[in-house]
């Protein structure tokens, strides 16, 4: 296993957002993180990432407890794993170019000649050979995203994660960033972990999900075993039901009572 | 009445807890610049980039303000200074008041306002849009690569920019007196020569605007470090900024005139 998450809690401040969740990423695959906003999806990222610590439990990543790394050590990890931000993240202030180009300056040698090549070859791989003069503020969602992507691989890690790569896409280019993503983890023998609310995406190219509620693993498996799943949260969730386990309406004083018509409760 | 007098001491406490709290995140934050800048130093154009943003783009505002305050200091000084038969000690008047008070101070201000407030927003802005957290997710310090570069373009700049200040105020000053109002040019010079001190008066003007320069990026740097990542949050951190600069480089200007003025003495 390339990552493995044992019986992690975690919290801001006084509000617990993980409760003793456990999951597990074997190498070479695309694992997706599925569940409703504010469930601790991108939290768990974090946690891989190491830019928060559990407050109970482990995360590994390549066999080392991510608490336990200092600085040097962490940083030694991150340079093997990168993170796909929701909204991209890309440097405004920095071409396309010199965005994917980015990290192979900080972190290696190589002279700019061959930065150059690579970085044409990282662009040609998302489709944005052409884009690589163009500036962050001209691109389109779908292409700052596919930017990101190229970015994320830059440096051909190990462990590429995605928070929310589909959001807020338009049905084309979620395809395209759906398929580079399967292509991309293909090619490098890299692992993928996605977070993501898009269901019917995921189950095209994944090889295993996870189903987050309530700051546990309420279901798993793979895209076949989660289209016939009758778990409700699941079903609720893969079939878009308005109504199930999550509710539609966020708890609340009774609706006649909100309105006057009804004497309030003591 | 019980319950509002506590309600009081309550966010006294809660008040001063917080500004105990943000003194230590400054000494920390400073601390981490300060030991993380050895990468910009390495990486020299980092620093000269952001001295181009900075300092560069300060010039215009610097030396027209500058030119502008030189004019009225010699209008003002020369209607002071001829009441006693003593117009002829306009370039002592407008070099004096340049070099240790209103250069340093003045361009300071103007320095906090112009690039102090970019550099928050500009940090704000890469906070809000994940910028920092993905240079940090790629093992590359943001304070490292964002925040001392930043840093030391504005203690670099800083100075540089006092100094053109006070040069073209008192190119200012000369046009007024001895253009317009015909003071002889070498009793200008001649008299300013003789009056004004490299060591006490230039010097401790240099020192000013070095000691203001590290106060401006030091507040303008943590100000965006540690906005709110929100565009509300951002917009309080620049204003925050400008405040926060403008009285920190008066109360710095009391306290090293004070203690300038007591070495003289």
């Amino acid at each position: 296993m390339l990552v493995e998450i044992d019986n992690v809690d975690f919290a801001y401040g006084p509000r617990p957002i993980l409760k003793g969740i456990s999951m597990a990423v074997p190498r070479g695959k695309v694992v997706a993180i599925m569940g409703g906003s504010g469930c601790g999806k991108t939290t768990l990222l974090r946690l891989i990432g190491g830019q928060l610590l559990a407050s109970k439990g482990t995360v590994k990543v390549n066999g080392q407890d991510v608490a336990t790394l200092d600085r040097e050590a962490m940083y030694a990890m991150r340079r093997k794993m990168s993170m796909l931000f929701q909204f991209g993240a890309l440097f405004t202030d920095m071409s396309v170019f010199d965005n994917v180009a980015f990290q192979m300056r900080e972190h290696t040698e190589l002279p700019e000649d061959m930065i150059h090549d690579l970085v044409l070859m990282k662009l040609n791989a998302v489709g944005l050979r052409g884009a690589a003069k163009l500036f962050p503020a001209e691109l389109s969602g779908g292409m700052a995203r596919r930017v990101a992507l190229a970015r994320a691989v830059a440096l051909d890690p190990m462990l590429i994660m995605y928070d929310e790569p589909f959001a807020g896409l338009d049905p084309i280019s979620l395809a395209v960033v759906g398929q580079t993503i399967r292509k991309l983890n293909n090619a490098l023998g890299a692992t993928s972990i996605v977070v993501t609310h898009d269901v019917v995406e995921s189950l095209q190219i994944v090889d295993y999900l996870y189903f987050v509620a309530d700051g546990r693993v309420i279901g798993q498996g793979t895209p076949d075993e989660i289209r016939a799943s009758t778990e409700p949260f699941i079903k609720q969730f893969v079939h878009s039901e308005l109504d199930g386990p999550v509710a539609f309406h966020y708890p609340a004083a009774g609706y006649a009572e909100d309105l006057a018509l009804a004497p309030k409760s003591a | 009445m019980k319950h509002s007098l506590i309600e009081a001491v309550r966010r006294v406490g809660h008040r001063t807890i917080d500004t105990i709290w943000r003194a230590g995140a400054i000494a920390h934050f400073f601390f981490l610049v300060i030991t993380q800048s050895a990468m910009s130093f390495r990486r020299i154009r980092l620093i000269i980039r952001e001295i181009y943003f900075s300092g560069v783009m300060s010039l215009v505002i610097i030396m027209v303000s500058g030119l502008f305050v030189g004019m009225v200091l010699g209008l003002q000084g020369y209607e002071t200074l001829q009441k006693y038969g003593a117009e002829e000690q306009m370039g002592v008047l407008a070099a004096l008041s340049l070099v240790r008070e209103l250069g340093p101070v003045v361009s300071a201000l103007l320095f906090a306002s112009r690039a102090g407030s970019a550099i928050t927003a500009e940090i704000g802005l890469m906070k809000a849009t994940e910028q920092l957290k993905a240079m940090d997710m790629m093992a590359v310090d943001p304070i490292a690569r964002v925040v001392a570069p930043r840093f030391w373009a504005g203690v670099i700049s800083m100075p540089i920019l006092a100094a053109l200040f006070s040069t073209a105020g008192i190119f200012g000053g000369y046009i007024v007196t001895v253009m317009l109002v015909g003071i002889d040019s070498g009793v200008f010079w001649g008299n300013m020569q003789a009056a004004v001190d490299i060591r006490y008066d230039v010097l401790n003007g240099v020192i000013k605007s070095a000691v203001f320069g590290v106060a401006i990026a030091a507040i303008a740097t943590f100000e965006g470090y540690d906005a709110e990542p929100t565009a509300e949050g951002v917009s309080a951190a620049t204003t925050r900024t400008v405040v926060t600069s403008a009285l920190t480089i008066l109360a710095l200007d009391l306290v090293l005139t004070a203690i300038m003025l007591r070495q003289v003495a």
